[in-house]
């Protein structure tokens, strides 16, 4: 029972067989081409400003343009962009780190087991925006550092954002670490890995050749929900102005401008609307997808 | 969960001292010797070991020390200022979202595979999926500006806090929905249940007074994580609204390097989040005879 959840040659087909999971893939898939292309084909530039504050959308500017008449659509798909950018590796850093202290954890037992689940516990008891800025904090003049030797320091104006993928990645892995933790404790009394045991191969071997494998179906349908967790948790930091920092955008930086727009007598309801669908339309295909992908290995 | 305390306390200082950038830092330059003043004035001059153990004397003392951000205000001041108005914020949408959770996932539980379950489960979906950043202005955007019925922003009555609290409340529905009904969905098959509709209670009595009490216990269990979620999303939800509460101490603090203003927020928090899963831990072997705490 137990040990079928893993990647078998069915559960795209299972997968695939319901319809809220193509839906979801196709949407995913469409808002991935547009952030990559479309910035190439219609060559708009998000920097670029105009005399046109605060225009409606109209056949120039299909999104209108915001505060300082830079078109929006350039904006929102900048934002697409880094947003994804953000969550993807921030999940599969937190993909990294929580699989390898699951596999530890459920595998070594006993001390390292409970020492490493009540740093869980801990981790889990204090709100996730304050450690993530702690982390942040932490890693920032460390990395500086380092981005200033590499290649000549060319990449240290977006450190900002690798600050982001590490810090959202070092706290988003507890989730990942409990459920990898759960399948290895049930995975490793199988007689497979007594045989593995008994012909005396080491820890390493019987951790990474034998089990993980046998995880890989739990570790996709988490990653598939990690991401949406990341980009939300990004997103905050940036609405609170901790996150990615101007010129570039986020989406979250966007709905910040957007909200802060919002006032009884002008209504710039583009500024919010747009970024705002954006926005929720990749969460929810994303956590639909999970949703569908959990379902589909359990069947 | 002293050690959680001081673990987090110490964490908060250390990495806000090591961080670039100091509380005196501006873009125009004080001369070394007013600095030097200031520092010693709040106790952040020698090294960072000696400023460290003060402040935990302090701190074990009940001294939370002054801000060093609002001059002259003491951090208690600050708290004991902005606390009342989170904590209700904090409560009314504790409140709305474990009873309209629990509604929501019962109700799509009893019709499980219909069309209502569906549809609970995709709002319940597309509450997680949609950030209170953008639930909120929205809201504002309908009910405000375009009825009129509420307030836009800032604290005038508690009427102000109405929008808020459902705006917070919002994702954490969605979250207990859809464990209660996963959670009932298991428990109505199981045998106790039939026990009781073979000795003639009526369906009603069999799902409120029966399922739902086993049904529940996970979601109780989540109340300590939804706890944080509520904290955390507090400090959004305020910067949202305009509300002077801790939240948008917390994000301005760490800004402006208030040092000592954000350790007393972050106090209060984890002081909140261990005395919540407490309460938890206590109301679990309640309901469950079956679970005692071990001793």
């Amino acid at each position: 029972m137990k040990s079928q959840i893993t990647l078998r040659p069915g559960l795209l087909r299972r997968l695939f067989r319901r319809p809220a999971a193509v839906f979801s893939f196709a949407v995913l898939a469409a808002i991935f081409l547009c952030a990559l292309l479309l910035p190439q084909i219609l060559h708009t530039d998000p920097h670029l400003t105009s005399p046109f504050p605060f225009r409606a959308p109209d056949a120039a500017h299909p999104f209108g343009t915001d505060l300082n008449g830079r078109d929006l659509l350039a904006r929102t798909l900048q934002g697409a962009q880094i947003s994804l950018l953000v969550g993807c590796t921030g999940a599969l850093v937190s993909l990294v780190i929580g699989t390898v202290v699951g596999l530890v954890s459920g595998y070594a037992g006993r001390r390292i087991d409970s020492l490493l689940m009540r740093l869980v516990d801990v981790l889990y008891a204090v709100p996730r925006l304050i450690l993530i800025i702690l982390a942040g904090f932490l890693i920032d003049p460390w990395l500086q550092k380092m981005l200033a030797t590499f290649q000549d320091g060319r990449w240290v104006g977006s450190s900002k954002i690798a600050i982001l993928v590490l810090a959202l990645g070092c706290i988003e892995w507890l989730t990942m670490a409990r459920i990898v933790r759960g399948q290895v404790l049930s995975l490793k009394t199988l007689p497979f890995v007594q045989a593995a045991q008994a012909l005396g191969q080491s820890n390493f071997k019987i951790l990474f050749r034998h089990l993980l494998p046998n995880l890989s179906g739990v570790i996709v349908v988490y990653l598939t929900l990690t991401i949406p967790a990341v980009i939300l948790d990004e997103s905050f930091l940036s609405f609170l102005g901790l996150g990615v920092q101007a010129p570039q955008a986020s989406w979250g930086t966007l709905l910040s401008d957007g909200a802060m727009a919002l006032n009884p007598v002008l209504s710039h309801w583009w500024l919010l609307v747009f970024p705002a669908a954006a926005m929720s339309l990749t969460l929810l295909s994303l956590n639909f997808l999970g949703d569908a992908l959990r379902d589909a290995l359990a069947e | 969960m002293a050690g959680v305390l001081f673990c987090v306390l110490s964490l908060t200082f250390l990495l806000l001292r090591l961080a670039p950038g100091g509380p005196f830092a501006r873009e125009r330059k004080l001369p070394p010797a007013i600095e030097q003043q200031l520092l010693a004035k709040y106790h952040l001059d020698g090294s960072l070991w000696s400023q460290y153990t003060a402040y935990l004397n302090d701190v074990v003392h009940g001294d939370l020390r002054l801000s060093t951000k609002y001059r002259d205000r003491s951090v208690r001041d600050l708290l004991a200022q902005s606390l009342p108005l989170s904590a209700l914020l904090g409560g009314a949408a504790f409140l709305l979202a474990t009873s309209a959770g629990v509604w929501l996932g019962c109700v799509a539980a009893i019709r499980h595979g219909s069309f209502t379950d569906f549809c609970a489960m995709l709002l319940a979906l597309a509450l997680i999926s949609i950030p209170t950043f953008i639930t909120g202005p929205l809201l504002v955007l309908l009910f405000s500006l375009k009825l009129g019925w509420l307030p836009v922003g800032g604290w005038q009555s508690n009427f102000s806090l109405i929008l808020p609290a459902i705006t917070l409340a919002g994702p954490a529905i969605a979250s207990v929905a859809r464990l209660t009904r996963t959670s009932l969905l298991e428990t109505l098959q199981s045998h106790f249940l039939r026990t009781a509709r073979a000795k003639g209670l009526s369906e009603t009595r069999v799902l409120y007074s029966h399922a739902l009490k086993t049904a529940l216990l996970p979601v109780v269990s989540y109340l300590g994580p939804l706890a944080a979620n509520l904290l955390t999303g507090s400090i959004v939800v305020e910067s949202i609204f305009n509300l002077p509460g801790t939240g948008s101490f917390f994000v301005n603090a760490i800004l402006n390097r208030d040092v000592f203003l954000l350790g007393g927020v972050v106090l209060v928090y984890c002081v909140l989040l261990v005395g919540m899963n407490l309460l938890v831990d206590l109301a679990y072997s309640w309901l469950d005879p079956r679970i005692r705490l071990e001793d």
